[in-house]
């Protein structure tokens, strides 16, 4: 079967399994959901059926199992959120229509030759730090939940970091390809830029105070500066430079301080600053082994109010493993990690160091990103407010992570043709 | 660069495992004791999703029941009490903001069905896997509601509780604390309940009748008199010279009233007219252990065994600041004062209740209680309240003594106002001085009929100027009054 085909057939199984998703949320909730609701099932793998033809058209030759993937992901998003919210859901069904649109722009401009890019890498990078600190221009930002990350423009208000991060991937897969053999070697002189690019990330982190976006953004910088120039040591300097920053960050900004209180102990104020994560973990609890099954668990208290704050956005996960259980939410998780493998597959199929780097970059960035919030929610890791890739509500989110795959697409066409050749 | 790239996926994969083993961790391992902590708002939830079973007074009529409402896609019931304050205390509420008190509380089990019972615990499971609603037993309380209302409606604008027992079989026909409060009111209006209104604003929310601590004063001579009588140091023919006080330590302990000291009397007298002077001499030379031993034996010293929570019950005793004073020092309490009631005795006048059951009784005390049966939702019997010896106190010759004594209180004692035409009373009044005009705890422990006891009552006042033959006896004559009128089986 041709790889085209077999993104066909994955679509309509994931379309058939969400299908049922959005099946079970109508039955259990008959009372709250109305029966023209359930044509959002059918307008929604209509809309993967265009992305699939976008691919067959631009990336005949890419991986067929990313785009299902993504199929799936944003299908049980926005059956959680539906879940949650109707009208949210509404807009986030908008959101990935704008999202497939981007996708499909991506692909349509980049089809001839996505490596120019690398020419321009400087410019994305100027690009990445003006993202970065619009939030911060007066006037412009808005803060949210304590972190300016937001940027109201007319009737938009959107979260520039996440377009961001795949502009400064590509600036770093253009960079590290052109300096790899010189930072391979170590030497003092041409560490300037990367203590630039250590400052710029511990500078967002003050000014924005968005420390899931720092530790991503130089999470992704130390994993592909470790693939470009196999030295663990920046890997471990890097870590270190970022544990000491983070630790002054932490002694002088007091909304850190308390996520790390929370951190540890979540119980210590569990009507105050611990609320969330408390209430976060009694949902998850509930789930159990076989879940409550999708619209059947519990998100308000007897009186109706909402239990865990920002449920369908940075706590989705909390949400989804309640109603889809142990087993159901280990499948979910088993999705990021075959996006995952399907993503580091392409980067060792790519040709060249620039696509490699990509394609890592790209693949990394879903994964920490992924790790990040999922990781805050189980308390591995500090709590971060970050958006759950392809399932959060939130549109820059849902576009920047189109574009992400896109990307992805993109350099595996690229990689598979040439094999072919 | 693939080297780095393989380690790096490896990496990744260790992310997305480590994700795993958290999520395993949570909704496995911490899953059952997240599932026991109190704030957790999803197991509220779930307590609410089951359609509790109703309450209902010994008449039949309702108590509590639900209402049911749609929240957020789900069917949950919530309590209504149709009868408002009248068994606020006994049967508490069930609410969200505010947990559960009084039966809803101590008979969650029974009213949600979760209870252990094999039978339940096989329909409850049953309902679960269907997807359907569970449902709760149904009680059937002890509690008369006319009685009951009478009781408080006679404590209405008072501080104070009355208690009526069935002395043969410890059922408890009336539990009236005063001020009272409205349990529809608990979840939305807290504050308000809690502020209370009316002349006496104080702690609604405490249940006076089990759990209020109050100063027997006279009333306790009843405990004394069985503890004379049953060593057998007495008769009710021993006789004692009142001079109107009696000396302890060096110093005068007088009477209620000392000017008309009343000269040579015997043991029937001493009680009829409740003389502190004979009472501190018996106390003197019985001792305070043999006194308290006999007070064990009406049921002191322990939480009443009544279902009620434990929260909601007190042990009546020798109390040191909040807590029971230790046996070993029980030896220098003041032998006189406890005698006639005083010292550091703290008593609820549930138990005062079962000492006067208990000498209608012979001699027995029965265990109190208030659920009479539990009904599974088919109306079927799941459990039945079999009467229950808690142990004896006296000899029954020795109850009788007493009682007939206690028939004199009401007959030419201090007890006339609890007189009721064509019935024998008995009864013992109380009257504790705090020593501050006013402030005066009055008392009344009585029952009837004395030739075939059926009902056993304890009324207490607080912050009262009068006595307890003239603020309290009044008030239990109206509540076994209201008892004899109302039928012992059906409907009340």
């Amino acid at each position: 079967m041709s790889l085209r085909n077999r993104e066909l057939v994955s679509l309509v199984v994931v379309g058939v399994i969400v299908g049922f998703g959005f099946a079970s949320v109508y039955i259990a909730r008959q009372e709250v959901v109305n029966s023209a609701s359930l044509s959002y099932g059918l307008f929604f793998l209509g809309l993967y059926l265009v992305a699939h033809l976008i691919a067959r058209m631009t990336v005949p030759n890419a991986d067929p199992y990313l785009l299902p993937m993504a199929g799936l992901l944003t299908g049980i998003g926005v059956t959680e959120i539906y879940r949650l919210d109707e009208n949210d859901a509404f807009r986030q069904g908008l959101w990935i229509v704008i999202g497939l649109g981007a996708f499909a722009a991506t692909l349509f401009l980049l089809r001839e030759d996505y490596r120019r890019l690398e020419s321009y890498k400087y410019l994305f990078g100027l690009g990445a730090i003006a993202l970065l600190l619009l939030p911060s221009v007066p006037g412009l930002g808005d803060t949210v939940n304590g972190a300016r990350l937001w940027v109201d423009v007319g009737p938009l208000h959107f979260q520039p970091g996440e377009l961001a991060k795949i502009l400064l991937i590509v600036f770093l897969a253009g960079y590290l390809r052109e300096k790899r053999e010189v930072l391979a070697q170590f030497r003092l002189k041409d560490l300037g830029p990367l203590f630039l690019i250590w400052g710029a990330a511990m500078l967002v982190l003050v000014v924005t105070n968005d420390l899931g976006g720092g530790l991503l953004y130089f999470g992704i910088f130390l994993a592909m500066l470790y693939v470009a120039t196999a030295q663990v040591w920046f890997v471990v300097a890097g870590s270190v430079l970022f544990v000491g920053g983070a630790a002054a960050v932490y002694s002088a900004i007091p909304r850190v301080q308390e996520r790390v209180q929370i951190w540890l102990d979540p119980w210590k104020d569990a009507y105050g600053d611990g609320y969330q994560t408390v209430q976060s973990h009694y949902s998850i609890a509930n789930g159990g082994f076989g879940g409550t099954g999708l619209g059947q668990g519990t998100f308000t208290d007897a009186a109706g109010h909402q239990l865990i704050p920002y449920v369908n956005t940075d706590f989705i996960y909390s949400a989804l493993a309640q109603e889809l259980g142990l087993i159901g939410i280990c499948a979910f998780l088993l999705v990021y990690m075959l996006f995952a493998a399907r993503g580091f597959r392409i980067a060792l199929l790519a040709q060249d160091g620039f696509s490699k780097l990509l394609a890592v970059g790209l693949t990394f960035a879903f994964t920490l990103q992924a790790f990040i919030i999922i990781g805050g929610i189980l308390r591995i890791i500090p709590l971060t407010g970050i958006t759950l890739p392809f399932v959060s509500y939130g549109g820059s989110s849902i576009v920047a992570n189109f574009v992400l795959l896109a990307g992805l697409l993109l350099v595996s066409d690229r990689a598979n043709e040439g094999a072919k050749a | 660069m693939n080297n780095q790239i393989s380690r790096l996926a490896v990496a990744s994969l260790v992310l997305v495992i480590s994700l795993i083993v958290g999520t395993t961790y949570w909704q496995a391992w911490a899953a059952p004791s997240l599932a026991n902590r109190r704030d957790n708002s999803i197991k509220v939830v779930a307590q609410f999703s089951i359609k509790r079973g109703n309450i209902y007074a010994a008449d039949g009529s309702v108590v509590a029941r639900n209402v049911r409402r749609r929240v957020g896609g789900q069917t949950l019931y919530f309590r209504r009490y149709p009868k408002g304050p009248l068994f606020a205390h006994p049967v508490g509420y069930s609410t969200q903001a505010r947990s559960r008190s009084g039966l809803e509380q101590s008979h969650n089990d029974y009213l949600t069905g979760s209870n252990t019972n094999l039978a339940t615990l096989l329909d409850t499971t049953l309902d679960k896997l269907r997807g359907s609603t569970i449902e709760g037993n149904d009680l059937i309380l002890t509690l008369r509601p006319r009685p009951q209302k009478v009781a408080l409606d006679a404590l209405a604008g008072q501080c104070g509780a009355a208690v009526a027992l069935d002395p043969k079989t410890g059922k408890v026909l009336v539990m009236a604390s005063s001020p009272t409060y409205d349990p529809n009111l608990v979840e939305r209006n807290y504050r308000r309940v809690q502020r209370g209104t009316g002349p006496c604003p104080v702690a609604p929310l405490l249940n006076r009748a089990s759990s209020g601590l109050f100063t027997p004063g006279s009333i306790f001579k009843v405990v004394t008199a069985g503890a004379a009588l049953d060593t057998g140091k007495y008769t009710p023919e021993s006789t004692f010279y009142d001079p109107g006080y009696c000396v302890e330590y060096g110093q005068r302990v007088n009477n209620y009233d000392t000017s008309t000291p009343f000269g040579t009397v015997n043991f029937s007298q001493a009680l009829i007219n409740s003389i502190n002077s004979s009472f501190c001499e018996m106390g003197k030379r019985l001792g305070p252990e043999t006194i308290l031993d006999y007070a064990r034996r009406f049921g002191f010293y322990q939480d009443p065994p009544i279902d009620l929570p434990s929260g909601e019950r007190a042990p009546s005793g020798l109390y040191q600041g909040r807590k029971l004073l230790p046996r070993s020092k029980e030896r220098d309490a003041d032998p006189g004062r406890l005698a006639f009631g005083q010292e550091r005795m703290q008593v609820t006048p549930l138990q005062m209740a079962m000492v006067a059951g208990a000498i209608a009784n012979n001699g027995v005390v029965m265990e109190p209680y208030l659920t009479d049966r539990v009904r599974k939702p088919d109306g079927s019997l799941l459990v039945k309240t079999k009467p229950h010896e808690l142990r004896r106190a006296v000899k029954p010759e020795v109850a009788d003594e007493i009682a007939s004594m206690m028939e004199g209180v009401v007959t030419g004692g201090t007890g006339t106002a609890a007189q009721i035409p064509g019935v024998r009373v008995a009864g013992k009044t109380g009257t504790a001085e705090t020593g501050h005009s006013g402030r005066n705890t009055t008392w009344f422990i009585s029952f009837a009929p004395v030739d075939n006891p059926r009902f056993a009552v304890a009324v207490v006042l607080q912050n009262q100027s009068g006595t307890g033959g003239s603020t309290a006896a009044p008030i239990a004559k109206e509540i076994l009054q209201a008892l004899l009128r109302s039928p012992s089986k059906g409907s009340g």
